[in-house]
């Protein structure tokens, strides 16, 4: 008896009956063991926006010295890219973590192969697996938001609220990804993941103000999703607050619901393969 | 010498031998000489890449023409014609000074791509390494054979950049060819590091992670590629001075931008061999103590 | 023609140390040209080391070896040349085709192109791999892996075939098509030395076999002369309930031998059914009785005292 599931919650009805037990808890226990053995790789996930921060921040900053902030405002360069790293970094992390990650566990663990022989169903698995990159992000961001502290780049209390931000982002991008990865046949594919994260990563005004494209190209770099994650920190670390913020996080949520709907419609084809 | 040996050990014992002489089949193989040895490994690498070379395209071709339209063109143009840019690159266009520096980013980038998670898939994964070592092949001459395929893959996809590179007007003169050849050395000093440390790597999880993490990353950022090295904080320049990123950019912008310094430009060029012939003793080394023991 | 003084394989006094731990300690072995030699025992036995010293990818610590009579430390890549290596654990490029693989490992033994493909269209037929010659290597079974590994090893006509546990892991039909090409081989003239832990395995395929525990050899003769001297033509398998199992001692005096085991009593005889009747005279009920043929198992447990079950 001590074995037996919990009875599911109602709102989980929408997945294949048997698929969840109330046990993604047991997935978090999981990833937190293995992380305490790989600390190194967990902890270098901190220092890479670091050290761009350093880097571009510091040495780019000193070509351009002063760019004008959401407000028109001028603000340091530092204080410019940090916000723009601080998203990007949510969105690598998350990434990373809801596509090659599950993938690897896939297809050569049989990590969930084991775990699915357990009461644990695929809806387990996917939220736990999500959970865990938010945590993970979280950390991060929370990390960094320290180091933009320490370099005086935290100007406003608005700036506490970067952190769920933050995750809100991750959870947008960890959705999406892990709807992604039920899509993927081979490691090849995966070319078309690095294809849409890296060009965000560069041009969605992460190192540079969107003035400077010309407009048509304002209006593409202004439909990606990075591009909002990047005017909401932005907005947040500089204290400059407006209501149409909230547009910017719709977009997110628009994400979340999208990506949260078709992985759970596709789970099936991602774990019961 | 063998032939001498087994001859007088045949005088010995006529009568065996003699009964087994001629029975059975005689092998058609034989040992290739050095060269040929490292050439049939790089040969090997060629037929696979004949069939998966749409595979390494994105990260080979596109990933640095992103780079070049994001730093070259688009943050290019954020300080054009500002003071503090045109005294950073000594006049001249921002885009024509990265050039060279993102031709050497590529390569080392790719350098410790194809020097980590190939080289351990050849001991422990696909464990074809092992294959070659018990055919005629030595260990050595399988070290070897990967590094001429990187250091040749590379020299490639850097000439199709820098055919990029001219496109968008980033080329100032005919001197980018031996830019590409001093991002090709710093290329192949870096993978034969890299390739040593493969070798003795029993998985790949925190290593190489932190190898990218700590090293690879940091060494793009902090060689000068985008900035002089001397817009850092002084405590952090020093990363420069060990990093053969940074004597490679510096070698590769010397070459484009015509501004030679003969006595920086022979430091520079003597590290990158030194680093370079350290790496390949280092590898030979570690792939035979693996592949034979 | 300078060939060969003793043998194929010559070594003696050969031994092997990893830091501290000595894998091979003093092995004498002659293989002459087309035989097929076995290594027998359990893993740790310390036949791979011995396959791998013989296949010139592992330095001797002592001893002396003559492999093709050249010395391996000397010769190696010139006796590499000569022989074809099966590893335990398949080593195939499995992102190039199956054609490929074999076209790409004969050019390391420094065959022309023409020559290796024509060769891999004749191995291709050996390995019955012809319709899947052009795909890649990756999704392809366990047994077929396997046969094209060996067929591999073919590429270059080798003198002698070195085969590490060759049908570990596939199943029956697998490795009854597996036995059939070696034997195939054996009758074309290609010496082969062959490490297994199946017994079975040993007596189908070995002429002549050596039965290795503890890095020591400690038998050695053709499967028939190792069965007839370590053991009895015929064996009784007797399965007791626990509570009503008799003593060993006491049913010894039924069979020329009795071997304790956990769950059983093994009975050595010549004939089995006759010993059966005995054991139900004297008065035992077994759960279960079995007779069977002697086998090399029994000449391990015999030779060192366990099961080769580890």
């Amino acid at each position: 008896m001590t074995t037996q599931a919990p009875a599911p919650v109602p709102w989980l009805r929408l997945f294949p009956a048997g698929s969840y037990a109330g046990r993604s808890h047991a997935l978090l226990l999981r990833s937190a063991t293995a992380s305490g053995r790989a600390w190194l790789a967990f902890v270098s996930g901190f220092f890479e926006p670091v050290f761009y921060l350093i880097a571009m921040g510091q040495g780019l900053g000193s070509l351009v010295g002063m760019l004008p902030g959401p407000d028109g405002a001028p603000i340091s360069y530092a204080a410019f890219i940090a916000p723009g790293l601080l998203a990007a970094s949510a969105m690598n992390g998350a990434v990373f973590d809801a596509t090659f990650n599950v993938f690897f566990k896939l297809k050569y663990g049989r990590l969930y192969e084991a775990m699915l022989a357990t009461p644990l169903g695929p809806v387990d698995i996917a939220l736990g697996e999500i959970g865990w990159a938010l945590i993970r992000g979280g950390l991060y961001a929370l990390g960094f938001l320290s180091v933009m502290a320490g370099f005086g780049l935290l100007v406003s209390p608005w700036a506490l609220l970067a952190l769920p931000a933050a995750l809100v982002v991750a959870f947008a991008f960890a959705a999406v990804g892990m709807a992604a990865t039920s899509f993927m046949r081979s490691w090849q594919d995966f070319d078309l993941v690095t294809l849409a994260i890296l060009p965000m990563f560069l041009f969605s005004t992460t190192f540079y103000p969107l003035s400077v494209y010309p407009r048509w190209l304002q209006i593409v770099v202004e439909c990606l999703p990075l591009f909002h994650a990047v005017e909401l920190m932005r907005g947040l670390t500089t204290g400059v607050v407006h209501l149409g913020m909230l547009g910017h996080l719709t977009y997110f949520v628009v994400m979340i619901a999208v990506g949260v709907t078709v992985a759970s419609r596709r789970l099936d084809v991602l774990l019961l393969r | 010498m063998s032939e001498l040996a087994s001859e007088s050990s045949a005088q010995r014992e006529p009568a065996v031998s003699a009964a087994l002489q001629g029975a059975g089949p005689r092998s058609t193989g034989r040992a290739p000489g050095p060269w040929g040895g490292i050439l049939l490994v790089v040969e090997h690498f060629w037929t696979w890449y004949r069939r998966n070379w749409r595979a390494t395209a994105v990260s080979s071709v596109l990933q640095p023409l992103l780079f070049l339209l994001a730093f070259g063109v688009g943050f290019g143009s954020l300080v054009a014609g500002t003071g503090s840019a045109a005294e950073a690159t000594g006049g001249v266009d921002y885009l024509v000074w990265l050039a060279p520096a993102l031709l050497a980013v590529s390569t080392v980038q790719s350098a410790a791509f194809e020097s980590t998670y190939p080289v351990l898939s050849g001991f422990k994964w696909q464990r074809f390494y092992h294959a070659m070592a018990a055919s005629p092949i030595s260990p050595a001459q399988v070290a070897l054979g990967h590094l001429v395929w990187v250091a040749a893959k590379m020299a490639g996809s850097g000439a199709i950049y820098v055919i990029v590179i001219a496109l968008f007007g980033g080329v100032g003169s005919a001197g980018i060819v031996v830019s590409l050849l001093a991002a090709v050395l710093a290329g192949a000093a870096v993978a034969a590091l890299v390739t040593a440390f493969s070798a003795t790597r029993e998985n790949e999880g925190a290593a190489f992670n932190a190898l990218f993490r700590f090293v690879v990353i940091p060494m793009t950022l902090f060689s000068g590629t985008f900035f002089p090295v001397d817009r850092l904080p002084e405590w952090v320049q020093p990363l420069a001075f060990v990093s053969p990123l940074w004597h490679g950019t510096e070698l590769a912008r010397a070459a484009a931008l015509d501004r030679w310094q003969p006595l920086a430009a022979l430091g520079h060029l003597a590290y990158l061999v030194a680093l370079l012939a350290l790496g390949i003793a280092l590898s030979t080394r570690f792939f035979a103590r693996r592949l034979v023991r | 023609m300078l060939l060969v003084a003793d043998g194929l394989v010559q070594a003696r006094g050969l031994r092997k140390r990893f830091g501290d731990f000595e894998a091979v300690r003093g092995v004498d072995v002659d293989v002459a040209r087309g035989e097929v030699f076995g290594f027998l025992g359990p893993n740790g036995a310390g036949k791979s080391s011995t396959m791998r010293m013989i296949a010139c990818v592992s330095p001797r610590t002592d001893g002396s070896l003559q492999v093709l009579g050249m010395d391996p430390d000397v010769d190696g890549p010139r006796i590499r040349a000569r022989i074809g290596v099966v590893p335990q654990l398949d080593n195939l490029d499995a992102e190039l085709t199956v054609r490929q693989n074999l076209q790409i490992y004969g050019r390391y033994f420094g065959l022309s192109r023409a020559h290796v493909r024509a060769k891999a269209t004749e191995l291709l037929e050996f390995a019955q791999l012809t319709d899947r010659a052009d795909d890649e290597v990756e999704p392809l079974s366990g047994g077929m892996k396997r046969r094209l590994t060996i067929a591999r090893a073919l590429v270059n006509e080798p003198e002698l075939l070195l085969l590490d546990e060759p049908t570990t892991g596939l199943d029956p039909q697998a490795r009854h098509l597996l036995w059939e090409r070696l034997y195939r081989l054996k009758r074309e003239g290609v010496t082969q030395i062959i490490t297994t832990h199946y017994m079975d395995e040993a007596e189908q395929l070995c002429d002549r076999l050596v039965v290795m525990d503890g890095g020591v050899i400690v038998a050695e003769g053709s499967p028939a002369e190792l069965i007839e001297r370590y053991s009895t033509r015929e064996v009784l398998e007797l399965r007791f309930d626990p509570a009503l199992r008799p003593e060993a001692a006491v049913i010894a005096p039924l069979a020329e031998r009795v071997e304790e085991l956990p769950d059983r009593l093994l009975l050595y005889t010549a004939d089995g059914e006759h010993t059966h009747a005995e054991v139900a005279r004297a008065g035992f009920v077994p759960l279960s009785a079995l007779v069977r043929r002697s086998s090399l198992e029994d000449v391990f447990l015999r030779l060192t005292g366990r099961t080769l079950v580890d």
